[in-house]
């Protein structure tokens, strides 16, 4: 039986910081072996789960899915006294990191603690700013010369913490931002067991996301996809964001409106949606949304993309938190819209225009 | 050593249950007339085995910081104030438990990608998630005036090194628990292991008026911040830490904000040690105080010494401390208590 919750704790108590996957990669393996019929691997690791059709289309269509695995992270720039200092790999906030405990990826994994000063002997002005990255020390508790042996600059440093149940469905972790979403794929996949569809699915956990799109970029040339769904994380409600970019916890995905998404295929997607009594929310973006559809939609000849986003609050820290409702919807809506797929899709999502044109060019 | 137990307990000043249950469980049999005072404070006397000798007194504090609910948004967020010294800054994105049933929770933090400014958040602008979507089902879970404690469980480190909440002065309470244990003493011990140290030396104040005692040892952890400053000019000798340095032995404080030490316990001290191969460390850095602060001005007054164990972090979800640090501060508050007379109180002049 495939265990939701507890294949997305597994996902994001892993470490696979941007360029650095590998573990997910083998996590996710070996908990799609039942899921999918192939798994394949590309040249940059993202890993591409294959679920063929039960009634082929004529002609086969395919369509991707997406959702990164990699983390946000640090990585070692030296190590002074037995103490390490850091750099960031992308995205770290670091007004989040004094105090927090984390794991130094050394020749073996090592617990740390990023260094605070005691009250006690703080200047008045050190209390005002947040310290920076130069400024921050790892402590792994270790004499030095053991340090020296086992910490060399390159290596990667994560957050040490544990998924943590919060009241109702709620969740607190790492890396939601966006194993929240490999987990909504790994569910959409569970649920096509029990279903009949006539596109192949392929299932793309992709790395390099928070870097620039790098995985996902060379993972849609790969699979050269019909259509495809990106999934990501959203900005939920909390104060200090302003309510014009938040989605609802608890409402639902949150499905893109703008340049790059394809509007019927979001009418499509709605469609299901309300067939099936699935919550959904509007997502206007205005331009580039910072995500894998950015690099999909532009892939070979252009590939009619979406983007579904789950609500998660404090991202890029070590307590985002999401409801496990969200999950599930996302993951009942992409298997419902996938079911759903026929061989006339691709012509009921075309452009308008050119049929008509077609039509009137008929007679002559 | 009791430490584990002790620093995984939760006792936010005024609210030391937990480690009082721990304590009284583990010296029932060590000592007589073991009592719990107004405030809280466990008292009680391990009698001694020599005549016409001070009556010592030995504390060490139960409570520990932490914060406590103040109120709740209408969006069931919490808000809340700290119990204690804490630096804000180590504050956002932290895990924390409330109450007596340790609800979990998170402190929030603004995306980075909505938020940049540097300038630090103050307690007052942060708030607590447990989940919660409304001001009733988050009061429903938890009370203002209910404490929050950091999340944190204790580990050991590679050979010498534990890591844990609350060290600050649990590792006392353990000391004393293992002083209370041991022995006898030629002296009379008289234990305190006393509450609200954080918020003002609190319950020492009342322990000693009621023991009235000769002579007085507080057992702390204290600040050791023994870290090399990253953004330092490598060559530079004089831009290190003041601080004590873990691994170094006991830390024996000349003065600290609270008090300035009597310097014939100061003196008796450094003897005690260097007689008995124990080593030491002084630091006379002004930063923190200690329930000496508040025993020493006891009643007519008290001549008192602080003996520390040096951690790293204290005030934070993680301490840091040296097992050897530990065995060598417990050798010398016994030799203390082996080798303390009136004579070491004798005037010189």
């Amino acid at each position: 039986m495939f265990d939701l919750k507890a294949h997305l704790k597994s996902l994001v108590e892993a470490h696979g910081p941007s360029g650095h996957e590998g573990p997910i990669a083998d996590l996710l393996r070996n908990d799609w072996a039942d899921l999918t019929d192939e798994i394949d691997q590309d040249g940059l690791g993202s890993l591409i789960g294959v679920k063929r059709a039960t009634e082929p289309a004529d002609p086969p269509r395919r369509i991707m899915l997406a959702a990164h695995m990699d983390e946000i992270g640090l990585m070692v720039s030296d190590v002074i006294d037995g103490f390490i200092t850091v750099h960031r790999i992308s995205g770290v906030d670091n007004r989040v990191m004094l105090a927090q405990p984390v794991i130094v990826h050394g020749k073996q994994p090592l617990p740390g603690i990023v260094a605070s000063k005691p009250p006690h002997l703080l200047a008045s002005g050190e209390r005002k700013k947040y310290p920076g990255f130069g400024d921050l020390l790892i402590d792994v508790g270790l004499p030095a010369e053991e340090v020296n042996e086992l910490v060399k600059p390159g290596d990667l440093i994560t957050p040490d913490v544990e998924m943590i149940d919060l009241s109702g469905r709620k969740v607190a972790a790492k890396a939601f931002d966006d194993r929240a979403c490999v987990a909504a794929m790994s569910f959409c996949l569970d649920q096509l067991r029990g279903m009949r569809h006539s596109w192949d699915v392929y299932a793309a956990a992709t790395v390099q996301e928070e870097t620039g799109y790098q995985g996902a970029t060379v993972a849609s040339y790969k699979i050269q996809p019909d259509i495809a769904i990106a999934l990501d994380v959203t900005f939920a409600e909390q104060p200090g964001v302003d309510q014009d970019s938040t989605a609802s916890m608890n409402g639902g995905p949150a499905v893109g409106i703008g340049p790059n998404f394809h509007d019927k295929l979001r009418d499509k997607l709605l469609e299901t949606a309300k067939t099936y009594e699935i919550k959904t929310q509007d997502d206007p973006i205005a331009g580039r949304s910072g995500t894998d559809a950015w690099a999909i939609q532009v892939s070979r000849e252009g590939v009619p993309t979406l983007l579904l986003s789950i609500p998660i609050r404090n991202m890029h820290s070590p307590v985002e938190t999401l409801d496990m409702a969200d999950i599930e919807r996302t993951g009942r809506l992409l298997a419902h819209f996938i079911a759903g797929l026929d061989a006339d899709f691709m012509a009921a999502i075309d452009w308008p225009g050119l049929a008509d044109l077609k039509t009137a060019e008929t007679p002559a | 050593m009791i430490l584990e137990a002790l620093s995984n307990a939760v006792g936010i000043s005024g609210r030391e249950d937990a480690v009082r249950k721990i304590i009284l469980e583990a010296i029932n049999g060590h000592a007589e007339n073991i009592r719990i005072d107004a405030m809280g404070s466990i008292t009680a006397v391990k009698k001694g085995t020599g005549e016409n000798l001070p009556r010592v007194m030995v504390a060490a504090h139960m409570d520990e910081i932490g914060f406590m609910v103040t109120g709740f948004d209408g969006n069931g967020l919490i808000r809340f104030t700290s119990v204690g010294g804490v630096d804000a800054r180590i504050l956002p994105g932290l895990r924390v438990r409330l109450g007596d049933d340790l609800i979990p929770g998170v402190i929030i933090w603004t995306p980075i990608h909505h938020n940049r400014s540097q300038s630090v958040k103050g307690i007052s602008d942060l708030r607590i998630d447990i989940g919660a979507t409304k001001k009733e089902a988050a009061s429903g879970k938890v009370s203002r005036g209910d404490r929050i404690t950091f999340d944190s469980k204790f580990m050991e480190i590679g050979e010498t090194m534990m890591r844990g909440k609350a060290f600050d002065d649990r590792v006392g309470c353990s000391l004393l628990v293992d002083i209370l244990q041991g022995g006898p003493y030629p002296v009379d011990v008289l234990a305190a292991f006393t509450t609200q140290e954080e918020v003002g030396l609190r319950g020492a104040k009342v322990a000693a008026q009621h023991f009235d005692p000769d002579v007085a040892f507080v057992l702390e952890g204290t600040t050791a911040h023994d870290l090399p400053n990253p953004q330092a000019d490598a060559d530079d000798e004089t831009d290190i830490n003041p601080t004590a340095r873990v691994g170094d032995g006991p830390v024996l404080s000349a003065m600290d904000s609270s008090m300035i030490t009597d310097p014939r316990l100061f003196k008796f001290l450094k003897q005690t040690a260097e007689a008995n191969d124990i080593p030491y460390q002084i630091k006379s850095r002004r930063g923190g105080g200690t329930d000496a602060g508040s025993i020493h001005l006891a009643k007519a007054g008290t001549s008192s010494a602080v003996i520390s164990a040096p951690c790293r972090y204290i005030h934070s979800p993680a301490a840091m401390m040296s097992k050897n640090d530990y065995a060598a501060m417990l050798n010398l508050a016994q030799a203390a208590l082996n080798a303390i007379t009136f004579d070491t109180l004798a005037r010189e002049n």
